[in-house]
């Protein structure tokens, strides 16, 4: 599903941000990407949202090569990832219906069908009763609930969540987490995370890939977090 | 593009009129002001032009036959003159209508009585009224070459002045709304920078959901088509009533000046600014809006 073959990015300045790094992970895995700030993750997640273009190497996620894609290709690639980030990134003029609809629109899903998805949507992330609600009004549990029904409402097969509970309290955070668990067993979404929340990742047991520097230091199946002290 | 993205876009584009007020009021007041300086200009260029015209317009070059020419060839000749595109009209006089206008008031009525015979037989003649004054010389070049024409009466110092003041006013016009709609594009566009740099995150997240930039863009573009719009109705209706105002002001307290100057009326001159203020004011909007939106859609 996801896949890299030996990926380094280099910026103008510096050392490489992404050294030689090679990695797969199959279709229906939850997997923590962990490692402290400068290790490379945000420049992984970009490379797979095709942000960014690799220097060398090869990024192919869901069968397409995100080098080779054009310009104009690169909205339906986007379509098929779910994203969530830390500051949730809600379109906060809006109502909860109008963010989660949103993603819908983008792919210019018949009004019909948006009726049925949106609720459905909500109803998973348990924000069924305030669909009415302006964004600004929620927690930052409740909002990164409608990021996360923004990100599954058109059912994409991967699900990249950048931080998702950077800004959220333990419970929230336990919330959010146990809610991606349900959505990667029940509809086999592949679920990437990017956190730094040691709890979480040593309470979870799932594949843990760790990163410094820009390289893989440690990919573990139901891995821990490490100290990298 | 579905329907109901079509509606989408319309409405999304309405909302974010009202959602960013203080931008869109900013945008609106800048190109309202960009398009009144141009509209004035524009109604004080047209009817200065439509002054020359007028004068361009009495001004006639008289031609006289030799003896000998026959009525039938001298119809000819006024065929082909009309004919020629520079000449608005031809008007024949008679030698009998000549002398039937001129006696009465340089002789008097009693005209007839002292003169027994008409002594401009023969001054049968052609009055040609110009399209364009700037063409008389051509015009009178061709008339001598005739050769049934005996004469050729002309005001070359009223041509060349006209022609003058003609093309000065039209190098003028064209550098001052040059410079106005440089001017009004530059701030317009730094306007419109301004309000999306605000939404630069709602692009991104747009972006990063698999939107296109046609989906994105749709609404930024739909919203400045509509600022410019208003911005240009708005002038308009200001333009509008000084014009009429104006035109007032000038009859009453100028009397005098009301017999040289004949204003173009007010329907005249908005036929032609009503869709330049409306197009432009659309234009700059889609342009300001397309551009700097752009900007934004390399995420």
């Amino acid at each position: 599903m996801i896949q890299l073959e030996r990926v380094s990015k280099s910026y103008s300045t510096g050392s490489p941000a992404l050294d030689n790094v090679s990695l797969h992970i199959k279709k229906g895995e939850f997997v923590f990407i962990v490692g402290d700030s400068g290790s490379g993750k945000s420049t992984l997640i970009k490379l797979l949202l095709r942000e960014l273009l690799p220097t060398s190497g090869r990024v192919v996620v869901n069968g397409s090569d995100v080098a080779r894609l054009k310009r104009r290709q690169v909205p339906k690639f986007r379509r098929c990832l779910g994203i969530v980030f830390q500051d949730f990134r809600l379109l906060n003029d809006r109502n909860v219906y109008e963010n989660v609809a949103f993603a819908q629109r983008v792919i210019q899903m018949p009004t019909k069908s948006m009726r049925r998805n949106v609720p459905n949507a909500l109803a998973m992330v348990g924000l069924a009763g305030k669909y009415k609600a302006k964004t600004r009004q929620l927690s930052g549990g409740e909002q990164q609930r409608v990021a996360l029904a923004r990100a599954l409402v058109n059912e994409p097969p991967i699900l990249l969540a950048d931080e998702p509970t950077g800004n959220l309290d333990p419970k929230n955070s336990w919330e959010i987490m146990q809610l991606l668990e349900r959505i990667n067993q029940e509809k086999g979404t592949t679920i990437l995370v990017v956190t730094h929340n040691r709890e979480i990742v040593n309470a979870m047991q799932k594949r843990v890939i760790t990163m410094k520097k820009g390289v893989i230091i440690s990919d573990e199946e139901k891995g821990g977090y490490i100290d990298e002290d | 593009m579905r329907i109901s993205t079509f509606f989408y876009t319309l409405k999304q584009g309405n909302i974010n009129i009202f959602r960013n007020k203080l931008f869109s009021l900013a945008s609106i007041a800048t190109i309202s002001a960009c398009l009144f300086l141009f509209g004035l200009f524009y109604a004080v260029i047209v009817n200065f032009q439509h002054v020359i015209k007028t004068a361009e317009q009495g001004v006639s070059v008289t031609v006289f036959f030799k003896d000998g020419t026959s009525q039938e060839e001298m119809e000819q000749i006024g065929e082909q003159i009309r004919g020629r595109s520079e000449v608005a009209d031809a008007v024949f006089v008679s030698a009998d209508e000549a002398w039937a206008q001129w006696a009465p008031e340089n002789i008097g009525e009693d005209y007839d009585e002292i003169y027994s015979e008409n002594p401009l037989a023969g001054m049968d003649n052609y009055e040609i009224y110009m399209k364009d004054v700037s063409q008389q010389e051509n015009l009178v070049t061709w008339l001598e070459s005739i050769p049934q024409v005996d004469s050729v009466e002309h005001s070359e110092v009223a041509a060349t002045t006209l022609t003058g003041v003609n093309a000065l006013v039209a190098y003028v016009s064209v550098g001052i709304i040059a410079i106005l709609l440089a001017v009004s594009i530059f701030l317009i566009n730094n306007t419109v920078m301004i309000g999306i740099s605000v939404r630069k995150e709602e692009i991104e997240i747009m972006k990063y959901i698999g939107a296109t930039d046609f989906f994105v863009r749709s609404p930024f573009v739909v919203e400045g088509i509509l600022i410019g719009l208003i911005g240009s109705v708005i002038p308009l209706v200001v333009i509008y009533l000084i014009y009429v105002r104006a035109i007032y002001y000038v009859a009453i307290q100028f009397p005098s000046l009301a017999g040289l100057l004949s204003f173009l009326p007010v329907s005249e001159v908005y036929r032609t600014l009503v869709p330049i203020s409306l197009g432009l004011g659309a234009g700059i909007g889609f342009l300001g809006s397309f551009i700097t939106v752009r900007k934004h859609l390399r995420v």
